[in-house]
């Protein structure tokens, strides 16, 4: 097999690790030992797991010229997910959903009772906002670079399907506290769903578990809202994320290569 | 594009990558100051807004606002849009299920190799007008008044009636506000333009049939089946009153 070229990390001349001298023979002192030891215990992982060539790959793969804070925001978003996950986490400790008034007494625990519970739940609620702004400011910005042109058309596509598991997190999200908000809201948003042509009553079956707003239709919602969705999502944006370190982000559309004679085409 | 305008451009990239800088530490640093921003702004909002907890769920009562996150007023306002009832299914689920459609087949139909904004002017003015007509109806749906609040007038007949008319007038008023009907249906001055104007609809129907309309509704109405079955009385209500709706009221 070929051997793969990859990226070498951009350490500043002075700190490149050099070989002694010949000759030079010196006592290893403790401050060497313990450089050596952290290298070592990389090298440990990597004969066991190979995963230094992918951590290579990744992190030190140049980014086009020109690349600007617009750029960020698809990793924003990504965080935003990750706080999402874990204020989630943390809300599923406290959550019971239970239609009979325990899902709402468990929402009004967590409020009013639980050591920082408000502010959690309070950045859990927002974070789905800040979420939602971050995605559609992302695809905005992919949209109006022409980033979703070839060859980065896949990564578009998986992108939608994205931005509509976010906004199925949201949908099944708000039911969740069970006030008579979220209840009525929820009801109208599956009547809705219900015109839709052909798939519309089943789809409308499906969510409620049934013809009716039962107990089963809490569970199903909170299953599909903290496991389902979420699982899927996080599946996503792992290939979304490969995709753009093997095709590279896109330089801004304006952007034009230097004329320079001996360019370094090292990683590209 | 074709097959020379793929090379080309594959060349032009490899190039400007070449020129770049490390992804590691240039683009981590931007994207976690990034973070840290994020954070901040979440944290903010938390302890600024708080999280509210409404009135705890009754399916019994109507008396609710059926308001979705903001992020879902705009699809909940094309509704408003397109209004004649056989068109519905169109607006719910229609409009949105096209405009899905759209999206995921973008980079299929347009082939423009361009990509500078200036230079595909159809995209970007496409591109704007689609964020102008989101925040638009984001800002309708926002601004739509509380659903709460009926703002009519007792019309002469009923005072000039008095008594038992009049009192179960203003005991309907009370409960048609507290059940948001406002939220879809126009009373008076105020609500929604969702589902018909209901000011005048005791001239349309009688009693019965807005009776086996608040049964037995098409979607998305929801059905008041269970107020009736629980709270005969305040059905009673909501159905005299709107059955005492006339032109005249305002
Ligand atoms: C989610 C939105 C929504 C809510 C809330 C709602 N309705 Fe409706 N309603 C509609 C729509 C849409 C129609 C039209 C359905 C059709 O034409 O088939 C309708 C139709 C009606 C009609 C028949 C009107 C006619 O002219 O044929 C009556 C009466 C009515 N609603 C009363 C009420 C009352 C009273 C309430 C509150 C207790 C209420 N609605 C709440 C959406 C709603
Ligand atoms: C959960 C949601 C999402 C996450 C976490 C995410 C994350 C990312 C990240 C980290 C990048 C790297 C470049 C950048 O930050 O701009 C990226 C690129 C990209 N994303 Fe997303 N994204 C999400 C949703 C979307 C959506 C909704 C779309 C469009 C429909 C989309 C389309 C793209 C495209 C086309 C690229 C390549 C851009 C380029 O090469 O310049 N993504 N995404």
């Amino acid at each position: 097999m070929p051997k793969l070229k990859l990226p070498k990390p951009p350490v500043p001349d002075a700190l490149v690790p050099r070989a002694k001298r010949p000759g030079t023979t010196g006592k290893t002192r403790p401050l060497d030992v313990a450089k050596e030891s952290g290298i070592s215990a990389i090298d440990w992982v990597d004969e066991r797991t190979s995963l230094a060539g992918a951590a290579r790959w990744m992190m030190f793969r140049k980014i086009p010229k020109g690349t600007n804070w617009f750029y960020t925001l698809g990793s924003a978003t990504l965080f935003a997910f990750l706080s999402q996950t874990v204020t989630g986490v943390f809300l599923a400790m406290y959550y019971i959903p239970d239609t009979a008034g325990g899902a709402y007494e468990s929402v009004r625990y967590i409020t009013n009772e639980v050591f920082l519970g408000e502010f959690v739940r309070g950045m859990h609620k927002w974070g789905s906002s800040v979420m939602i702004i971050l995605v559609m400011l992302h695809m905005a910005r992919t949209f109006f670079f022409g980033a979703y042109k070839y060859p980065r058309e896949l990564n578009w596509v998986i992108g939608v399907v994205l931005l509509i598991l976010t906004y199925v997190m949201g949908f099944t999200g708000y039911l969740l506290p069970f006030d008579q908000r979220s209840y009525w809201a929820t009801v109208v948003g599956v009547n809705i769903n219900g015109t839709g042509p052909l798939v519309g009553p089943y789809l409308n079956d499906f969510m409620r578990a049934g013809p009716d707003f039962t107990q089963s239709t809490l569970a199903r919602f909170y299953s599909i809202h903290m496991m389902l969705v979420p699982g899927i999502l996080a599946a996503l944006i792992g290939a979304h994320l490969y995709l753009v370190a093997k095709m590279g982000t896109t330089a801004p559309p304006w952007m034009k290569p230097e004329k320079k004679g001996d360019v370094d085409r090292e990683g590209a | 594009m074709n097959r020379a305008e793929r090379e080309a451009y594959l060349r032009e990239y490899s190039i400007l990558k070449a020129q770049g800088k490390p992804f590691f530490p240039y683009a981590v640093a931007k994207d976690s100051l990034m973070a840290v921003v994020v954070m901040i702004v979440i944290i903010l909002m938390s302890l600024i807004l708080g999280a509210e907890l409404g009135p705890k769920a009754d399916p019994t009562t109507t008396t609710y606002t059926p308001r979705p996150e903001w992020y879902y007023y705009y699809l909940f306002e094309v509704l408003r849009v397109i209004k004649p009832p056989e068109l519905t299914p169109l607006a719910t689920i229609g409009v949105p299920t096209i405009c899905m459609i759209l999206l995921f087949l973008l980079p299929f139909y347009d082939r423009n190799p361009e990509r500078r904004p200036e230079r595909r002017p159809v995209a970007t003015v496409a591109g704007i007008v689609t964020i102008f007509a989101i925040g638009y109806l984001t800002y309708m749906g926002a601004e739509a008044g509380s659903p709460n609040e009926i703002e009519l007038e007792t019309p002469e007949r009923i005072e000039a009636q008095g008594g038992e008319v009049l009192a179960s007038f203003e005991a309907g008023r009370i409960v048609t506000a507290q059940s948001g009907c406002l939220a879809c249906h126009k009373i008076g001055s105020n609500g929604g333009t969702i589902g018909p104007d209901l000011t005048d609809v005791g001239e349309r129907l009688p009693a019965q049939a807005i009776a086996r309309t608040l049964q037995n509704p098409t979607a998305p109405m929801p059905s008041y089946d269970s107020l009736q079955a629980n709270q005969p009385e305040q059905f009673e209500a909501l159905v005299d009153f709107l059955s005492l709706l006339r032109e005249d009221s305002e």
